[in-house]
C-alpha cells in the first residue's frame, strides 16, 4: 500500500469526485439511478441532473420520501444512490432507511455529506455526530468513512453494488491526502498505515491524516504507534483490531463523531468481548455541534492532532 | 392603514435589509436570497402587528414567530437588533466562533428567537404545538409561522397543516414564502408546488395570496380575525427581493461575494430608502 501522506490536502475534493463519478456510473449502467433532495448543487451534480432528469432525480426537500422511493426502485431492480447532508441522510429518514430499506431487504446507497465538524458554517443543526451510531444499529448495514478520494474512488462502485443499506459519510471539501491513486481497498478491511509496537491508533475519514501526524509526533517522544485506517466502520475488521490490540496492548480510537455509538464503541465492543485492552478515545464527548470554521470546531470538540497525542500517551504502558 | 403608517413600514423594511446586508457583509457570505424575501413581512410583523416586549423577550403572552426556514435567521436577527432585543453590534458576530447568532435559528442562543429550526419542515409542527399550548393556557398570543416554498416539499409541513385546520389552531397563521426558488433552482423545476392557495384551502384553511412586498396587503392579511378556519397567507415573492442584483442572480440561495459587492447592495437599498423617506404622504 502506497501511503503518500505529507500533511497536504487531497488534490481533489470529495465534491469533485462525486460530481464526476456519480454521472460516470449512471452513464455506464442504466440500473444505477441517483436521487437527491435539493442538494445537487452542493455536490456538483446539478448540471448532470438538469440534462438527465430521469437518471438523476431531484426529489425536492423530502428526504424520507426520497428514501422510500429509492427502496421502491431497488425492489424494481435498480441500484439507487441517494444524497443529502449527513443529518438528513441519517436522522431525517431513519425509519424509512431501517424498514423500507434494510428490513425489507432493499438495497440503497445513502451519501451523507459534511459529517461532524465538516458541517462547519451550517452549524449545530447540520452537524451529525450520531450518524454512524444510527447506521450501526441497523442490522446488516455497511458504513464507509473514507480517508481521501483515492480511497473512495477505489471502492465507490463496490459500495453501490453491495447488497443492503450502505451509508457513505463524506466531507464535501478535501481531507488530508493519504493514498496514491490506483491503490486497491476492500470494504470491511482496515488498512495499516504505520507499524509500531507501543500503541494502536484506529482512525477513520477526516481524522486519518491527523492520526498519522500524531504517530509521527509520538515517534519523536519514543512512542511507536501503529496507525490503522478503519474506513469501514461496519462491518468492522475485527481480526485486525484483535491482532493489533494483542500486539500493542493499548488502543486509541479517533473519530469525527460522538464517542457513543461510533468507532470507539465499535472497537470497544470487540475488545471488551474478546481481548480487554487499555483504550482511550478522541471523539466528541456527547455534545451537540455548533457553528464555526472547521479548525475552530476541531479544537472545540477535542479532535486535533494534539488530542490524539495526549490520548496515546495516556494509554501507553511505559516500562 | 394610513399612508404615514404604510410609509413607516416600508422604511422599516429597508432598514432591516440594510442591517441584514451589513450583517452578511461582516462574515462575507450567507443565506441572502431567502432572508431578503421575508424583510417586508418582518417589518409588518414587528413594526405593527405583533405584541412583544424587547425588554422582556420571554413574556408569555407575547406573539411568537417561527421561521421554519431556519436559514433566514439573519433577517430575524437584523429585525430583533433594530427593535432593541440585543445591540446592533452583535450582528457582526454572525457565524463567528462562540456567536449567539448561528446560521440557523436557535432559541437557546438568540434573545427573541422563539423556536429552534434549521432542519426544514420541523418548525411547522413546533409552531402548531406552541400555538396550541398558548390556546390551552388561555393566552391571547398568536404565532406566525414562516415556511419556504421549497421547504413545503417536506411531508411534515402537510401533517402540521392538516392538524392546524382539523384541530382549529386558529391562533396560528401560516405564511408561505412563495419566492419561486429553492436551493437547486426554480421550485417549478425541482418539485412544483402547483396551486398552494388551493392546496391550503383543501386542507381547511382560509387561504389568500398576497404580494410579498406589499406591506399594506400583508398587514390586512395578518390582522384578519380568523372565523372558523385558520389563515394561510401565500406570499407571492421573489427570492432576493429588494435588491435587484441579488434577485437577478439565479443561484442566490447562499452567496459569497466581496465587500464592494455587499456595499453595492447596501447602497442600492439606501437609495430606495431615501426615495421612500422623501415621499409626501
Ligand atoms: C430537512 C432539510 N433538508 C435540506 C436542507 C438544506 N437546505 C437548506 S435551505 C434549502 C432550500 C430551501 O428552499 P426554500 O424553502 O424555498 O427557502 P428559500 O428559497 O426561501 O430560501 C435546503 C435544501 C435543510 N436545511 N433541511
Amino acid at each position: 500500500m502506497k501511503v503518500i501522506y505529507d500533511g497536504s490536502a487531497d488534490s481533489r475534493t470529495f465534491k469533485e469526485f462525486l460530481s464526476t463519478d456519480i454521472p460516470k456510473l449512471l452513464d455506464e449502467n442504466p440500473d444505477y439511478i441517483y436521487l437527491d433532495a435539493d442538494l445537487m448543487s452542493c455536490i456538483g451534480t446539478a448540471k448532470y441532473g438538469k440534462a438527465h432528469p430521469d437518471r438523476a432525480i431531484n426529489c425536492g426537500i423530502a428526504e424520507a420520501n426520497m428514501v422510500g422511493i429509492a427502496c421502491g426502485l431497488s425492489a424494481a431492480g435498480f441500484k439507487p444512490i441517494c444524497h443529502t447532508f449527513g443529518p438528513f441522510a441519517s436522522r431525517r429518514c431513519y425509519d424509512q432507511v431501517f424498514l423500507s430499506g434494510a428490513y425489507a431487504h432493499n438495497s440503497i446507497t445513502m451519501i451523507g455529506s459534511d459529517p461532524g465538524v465538516t458541517a462547519a458554517m451550517n452549524g449545530g443543526t447540520h452537524m451529525p455526530f450520531e450518524d454512524v451510531a444510527l447506521y450501526r444499529a441497523i442490522p446488516g448495514a455497511t458504513i464507509v468513512d473514507p480517508a481521501d478520494t483515492a480511497q473512495l474512488a477505489a471502492i465507490f462502485q463496490d459500495l453501490v453494488d453491495r447488497e443492503g443499506v450502505k451509508y457513505l459519510r463524506v466531507n464535501r471539501k478535501s481531507n488530508d491526502r493519504v493514498y496514491a491513486d490506483g491503490e486497491k481497498f476492500e470494504i470491511g478491511k482496515g488498512v495499516v498505515l504505520r507499524e509500531g509496537a507501543d500503541v494502536t491508533i484506529i482512525a477513520s475519514g477526516f481524522m486519518v491524516g491527523r492520526a498519522i501526524k500524531a504517530a509521527d509526533l509520538l515517534k519523536k517522544q519514543g512512542i511507536d504507534a501503529t496507525v490503522i485506517d478503519m474506513f469501514t466502520i461496519k462491518p468492522l475488521d475485527e481480526e485486525l483490531v484483535l491482532k493489533y490490540a494483542e500486539k500493542t496492548g493499548a488502543v486509541v480510537t479517533v473519530e469525527n463523531h460522538n464517542a457513543i455509538g461510533g468507532l470507539y464503541s465499535a472497537v470497544a465492543d470487540v475488545l471488551a468481548a474478546k481481548c480487554p485492552t487499555r483504550m482511550a478515545r478522541v471523539a466528541v464527548e456527547d455534545e451537540f455541534g455548533e457553528v464555526g470554521p472547521v479548525d475552530y470546531l476541531a479544537e472545540r470538540f477535542g479532535l486535533t492532532t494534539e488530542h490524539i497525542v495526549e490520548a496515546a500517551e495516556s494509554v501507553v504502558v511505559r516500562e | 392603514m394610513n399612508n404615514q403608517e404604510k410609509k413607516d413600514l416600508r422604511i422599516f423594511a429597508a432598514q432591516i435589509r440594510i442591517a441584514l446586508l451589513e450583517e452578511l457583509k461582516a462574515r462575507g457570505f450567507g443565506h441572502v436570497g431567502g432572508s431578503l424575501s421575508i424583510c417586508d413581512l418582518l417589518a409588518v410583523l414587528y413594526g405593527k402587528v405583533m405584541n412583544y416586549k424587547p425588554e422582556d423577550p420571554k413574556w408569555a403572552d407575547r406573539d411568537k414567530v417561527v421561521s421554519s426556514k431556519g436559514h433566514a435567521g439573519p433577517a430575524l436577527y437584523a429585525t430583533l437588533a433594530l427593535k432593541g432585543f440585543f445591540p446592533m453590534d452583535e450582528l457582526k458576530t454572525l457565524n463567528r466562533p462562540g456567536t449567539n447568532l448561528p446560521s440557523h435559528c436557535d432559541k437557546n442562543k438568540t434573545i427573541g428567537i422563539d423556536c429552534t429550526t434549521g432542519s426544514l419542515g420541523q418548525g411547522t409542527s413546533q409552531a402548531v404545538g406552541m400555538a396550541l399550548g398558548d390556546k390551552l393556557k388561555g393566552r391571547p398570543s398568536r404565532t406566525f409561522l414562516i415556511v419556504g416554498d421549497g421547504e413545503i416539499d417536506e411531508g411534515q409541513c402537510w401533517e402540521a397543516a392538516m392538524f392546524t385546520a382539523a384541530k382549529k389552531v386558529n391562533n396560528l397563521v401560516w405564511i408561505v414564502d412563495d419566492n419561486k426558488r429553492q436551493l437547486d433552482g426554480p421550485t417549478a423545476e425541482i418539485l412544483p408546488t402547483f396551486d398552494l392557495r388551493a392546496k391550503f384551502e383543501a386542507f381547511g384553511f382560509d387561504a389568500v395570496r398576497v404580494p410579498g412586498n406589499d406591506v399594506e396587503a400583508l398587514y390586512e392579511a395578518l390582522t384578519k380575525t380568523p372565523e372558523d378556519k385558520p389563515i394561510a397567507i401565500i406570499m407571492d415573492n421573489v427570492k432576493g427581493s429588494g435588491v435587484k442584483a441579488v434577485e437577478d442572480t439565479p443561484a442566490n440561495h447562499s452567496m459569497t461575494v466581496n465587500a464592494e459587492t455587499w456595499d453595492s447592495y447596501i447602497a442600492a437599498v439606501k437609495a430606495d430608502l431615501e426615495t421612500i423617506e422623501k415621499e409626501v404622504v
